[in-house]
């Protein structure tokens, strides 16, 4: 817990790291000032884009004693206000899991260079948490998964495209890390029935998880700048999943 | 997004954002996460000029219940135009 006589300081800038296939993409990077270590997180930005709640997200991991990192996953979409960017996105039915996963792969790598940092855990929400969870079953080297309210980790034969040709459920055996998933039990992508299913099979290949599932909270509960921010929730939330982190990723800072 | 239910019409037309008029080549539309409409999803229309990047875009966002008004609004319009004889020609529009 932060103390008010603490020392605090913090870098946060963009930075050009490289992606799927050897793309220079950007990036925003946040840290503790201090020699560490300090544990990493790969920050998953949403379907909307690469937006200031994920800057704000970002620092606040940093804020945390986190190196985060959260790379614009539509850096090839081009560039413009994140809106108008998101909103290109939205129109062509979403960026390509594989490209995702080159982009996620890179941004892990970036951080496994620094001599600062631990261990490794990868956070996102929307359709970010769909691909933290991919991350952590296709990826080595991710150490814990904060899963928020992934939408379309579990799909249908008939939602599936060639941007997104398997659900993600699919991968749960080679889930490799610890997870925590949080999820509101009015969302509708993933509706609760979803989320169970989500949950049995994570049981069935007896993986290492806690869900939290909240009454009176739908689809973003943590978004401030959104009617779906549920106050007591997302203090909830943020404090389950920070108590996860720090047991999974600060325990024992060696790699 | 979230839904990922979007379809693309090419479209010939003009949009309007800020003071300045622009080419519109196509309507993306998509039942998927709003930016400001304080709902979780809604029916977006973004008339867009791809080849000019993502800031040449007017966009709007629709409840489900404005958007099948507007439908039906813009389909009794054309009608009514069609039945006086005025609707143009695309060709003779495109041709201004």
């Amino acid at each position: 817990m932060y103390q008010t006589n603490q020392y605090e300081g913090m870098i946060a800038e963009t930075a050009s790291i490289q992606g799927h296939k050897g793309d220079m993409i950007n990036a925003y990077v946040a840290r503790p000032l201090g020699t560490g270590p300090f544990p990493g997180m790969v920050v998953i930005h949403h379907a909307p884009g690469w937006d200031e709640w994920y800057r704000e997200c970002t620092r606040r991991f940093a804020h945390h004693g986190y190196v985060a990192i959260s790379p614009n996953l539509y850096f090839r979409d081009g560039h413009g206000t994140p809106e108008d960017v998101g909103a290109k996105v939205r129109a062509g039915g979403g960026i390509p899991d594989e490209q995702v996963l080159g982009d996620l792969d890179g941004a892990k790598n970036l951080l496994r260079s620094l001599p600062y940092v631990g261990k490794i855990g990868v956070f996102g929400t929307c359709s970010g948490g769909r691909h933290g969870f991919l991350a952590a079953c296709r990826l080595k080297g991710f150490d814990a998964l904060v899963e928020c309210w992934g939408g379309r980790v579990v799909q249908s034969k008939e939602e599936l495209t060639p941007k997104q040709p398997v659900a993600p459920i699919d991968y749960t055996k080679d889930l490799s890390c610890p997870m925590i998933g949080l999820f509101g039990n009015d969302d509708k992508s993933p509706s609760p029935e979803q989320v169970n299913q989500h949950e049995a099979e994570l049981k069935k290949h007896g993986k290492n998880y806690e869900f939290h599932r909240y009454d009176g909270a739908g689809h973003g509960f943590f978004y401030y700048d959104r009617p779906a921010y549920r106050q007591e929730q997302a203090v909830d939330g943020w404090k389950k999943l920070f108590a996860f982190c720090d047991k999974t990723l600060k325990s024992e800072l060696q790699r | 997004m979230c839904t990922m239910i979007a379809h693309q019409a090419k479209i010939q037309g003009r949009g309007k954002s800020g003071q300045d008029w622009f080419e519109l080549r196509e309507a993306n539309v998509s039942y998927d996460h709003p930016y400001d409409m304080p709902l979780e999803h809604a029916l977006n229309i973004d008339f867009v000029n791809e080849a000019a990047g993502p800031g040449a875009r007017v966009a709007v966002e629709l409840s489900v219940d404005a958007a099948r008004k507007l439908v039906q609004t813009i389909e009794a319009v054309l009608a009514q135009a069609d039945q006086r004889g005025v609707l143009e020609d695309k060709h003779q529009a495109a041709n201004r």
